[in-house]
């Protein structure tokens, strides 16, 4: 009987959940102009990371003999760098490291920041008064230096990359999860939920983190934007991904800053790149917040309420 | 009012704590000890056996000694103002943070006045302009503000004046005290790079603050008086908007330390940032500890004056 009444619930709460993200879709075309561009640069991106090897005319770290610093061309739309390697193929396969390295870190972002949030939050009290001094401690240190010491430490590498990045922005964004929590924890359906005897693991899989997913899905569209950005800057330090994997912020660095003066294609691409994707990441990322976040919606977010045009031409109509 | 100063004030007293532990702890996690690096030096010098100089080099930089004793000897040190010496070259940390802070401080306070320079005004049109295309244009370019890595923006400085011009920022660094206009002309143009993310931010700021303000009755009051749009916007609405956004934009300093770390690389200057990579570089515990201690005392104290701007400005805030 609970057994059918579970699944019910779950099919119910499934459809609900599809037609909400078709619905979220939906508003964003129709209310977010901002926002669509930035949706239509982050699927081009997922296109260009997933079909790196069908998109690149050549091989990321494939030398073509005699072509070394030769300018943009028909033969390399995008030029070659200092060894001859094809500059368009490697901000194609650069996509997909940035692809790899946003999706998992915001991943690890994610799972980090709830698990720390809910539990911080749904014991409240001396644990979560502990457990914050921690989390304030870690925030005291700017990002890129906490990230440079925490990438000497582990050394460069692609993992280390993700794991840095997804606990340094998990740790931060548990203060988000942490606030939603004890938002909802109050209300009567927790209430209601507890006093039928529900156990907690399925007092937080089924009533705290359904209705906490607005903030995280911000959570995770913010993040991304970020981490791509901070891996860039990681690995144009050289604490990031290490050559010959090509990383936009490390083609940015070494030969590329060595040569930039001769050869000013090669600084130029990967750094546009960059700027685009993150640019559209974070339109579509406000504009989610604006769609998701109740609290804003009607305020802040949609700056609704108030036309001041409209008021102008109020005022003036008035005054004549 | 001051029972939330006085909570506030007791709370940093633990996670300064645990600041210092973590900044003790992360650094000396640090792999390839320095050890092996200066006996890789002193290895060409002199022939002795290998154990006898380790011994030697560890008793020297206090190493020996367990490490709850080497925290307690730190910290004490800490207190009397004193953050060791370096590894290597045995130079005072403290004396030497004392020249390069200024540098770092010059670059970040131009930041912000640029920052804002940039900023205000086009948040102000975006919000008395709302979801018109100017709107949408301000919107985007306070995106792109935040998305474009400094990085690159720096790189292209350097490399097209070159080429076009000849022209390449002076790479040696002219004190503030032996030539004002020429220290200006230096720092202008890494200045402005680095408050072009703040400007993204302030950008927002002042836009969501002019929305909200515009909303307000006595605005409403002042158009129906028939006054006109610019002496209502300028006299009645700025005044109220700016003021947060001005004090919470000159109380970015973390944003400005993340970004000085690479802007200051790039720029030769002899700030902290600089001064913090070569350390890591080196694996200089001392100097990387010291930078780490200072650097999150600053936000620590930085982030409670934003709490309490935002908690004296804002009356809607609880103090609890």
């Amino acid at each position: 009987m609970s057994q059918t009444a579970d699944t019910l619930v779950g099919v119910v709460a499934e459809s609900k959940r599809r037609s909400l993200i078709v619905d979220l879709l939906v508003r964003l075309v129709k209310e977010k102009p901002l926002g669509t561009i930035g949706g239509v640069i982050v699927l081009l991106l997922l296109i260009t990371g997933i079909f790196a090897n069908f998109l690149a005319p050549y091989g990321f770290n494939e030398f073509i003999a005699g072509s070394f610093l030769k300018a943009p061309s028909a033969q390399h739309i995008l030029g070659t760098d200092n060894v001859g390697r094809d500059i368009l193929s490697r901000i194609i396969y650069g996509a997909r490291v940035s692809m790899i390295v946003g999706l998992a870190a915001a991943s690890i972002d994610v799972l980090v920041a709830t698990i720390i949030g809910t539990i911080s939050g749904l014991i409240g009290g001396k644990f979560d008064l502990v457990v914050q001094r921690f989390v304030d401690a870690f925030m005291c240190f700017p990002g890129l230096i906490l990230l440079v010491v925490l990438m000497s430490l582990l050394g460069s590498g692609m993992l280390q990359v993700i794991l840095v990045l997804g606990f340094v922005w998990g740790i931060g964004g548990s203060r988000i999860v942490r606030g939603a929590v004890i938002g909802i924890k109050e209300n009567v359906y927790v209430e209601a939920a507890r006093a039928i005897g529900c156990s907690t693991s399925k007092l937080i899989t089924r009533h705290i983190l359904p209705n906490i997913m607005a903030p995280i899905i911000i959570l995770f569209t913010i993040a991304v934007g970020g981490i791509i950005l901070a891996e860039a800057s990681l690995s144009f330090l050289g604490y990031g991904i290490p050559p010959p994997t090509p990383s936009w912020g490390g083609m940015l660095s070494g030969a590329g800053r060595y040569y930039m003066l001769l050869a000013p294609w090669m600084v130029i691409w990967p750094g546009l790149a960059l700027t685009i994707v993150v640019f559209g990441i974070n339109m579509l990322g406000d504009a989610m917040r604006d769609l998701l976040d109740p609290r804003l919606r009607g305020g802040v977010g949609r700056y609704g309420g108030v036309n001041v045009k409209k008021l102008a031409v109020k005022g003036k109509s008035k005054s004549e | 009012m001051s029972a939330y100063i006085i909570r506030r004030l007791l709370l940093l007293i633990p996670t300064l704590f645990l600041v210092t532990i973590i900044v003790f702890l992360m650094v000396r996690l640090i792999p390839g000890d320095v050890i092996d690096l200066i006996m890789e030096e002193h290895m060409f010098e002199t022939k002795r056996g290998r154990e006898v100089n380790i011994e030697a080099i560890k008793g020297r930089l206090g190493l020996d000694l367990p490490i709850h004793v080497q925290y307690g000897r730190w910290i004490g040190d800490v207190f009397r103002g004193d953050l060791g010496e370096s590894m290597w070259t045995d130079r005072p940390v403290t004396e030497e943070l004392r020249n390069r802070l200024p540098v770092s401080l010059e670059l970040g306070i131009l930041g912000i006045i640029v920052g804002l320079i940039i900023a205000v005004p086009v948040g102000i049109y975006s919000a008395i302009r709302q979801d018109t295309v100017g709107d949408y244009l301000g919107r985007s370019f306070a995106i792109l503000c935040i998305a474009v890595p400094n990085f690159w923006v720096a790189t292209m400085v350097i490399v097209f004046p070159s080429i076009w011009w000849q022209w390449t920022p002076s790479l040696e660094y002219i004190p503030l005290a032996d030539n004002p206009i020429e220290n200006f002309k230096q720092f202008i143009i890494p200045a402005a790079i680095l408050g072009m993310v703040l400007s993204g931010y302030t950008m927002r700021m002042t836009r969501t603050m002019m929305l909200e303000v515009l909303r307000q009755d006595y605005i409403r009051t002042a158009w129906s008086k028939g006054l006109r749009e610019r002496v209502v916007i300028v006299r009645h609405a700025l005044k109220n908007a700016l003021i947060p956004v001005v004090s919470i934009a000159a109380l970015q300093i973390p944003v400005l330390i993340g970004g000085s770390v690479i802007i200051e690389q790039i720029f030769s200057l002899p700030g902290m940032g600089r001064y913090f990579l070569e350390a890591i570089a080196d694996r200089d515990y001392t100097i990387v500890s010291g930078i780490n201690l200072v650097v999150a005392s600053v936000v620590l104290l930085n982030n409670l004056m934003t709490d309490m701007t935002y908690a004296y400005l804002d009356p809607r805030v609880q103090y609890r």
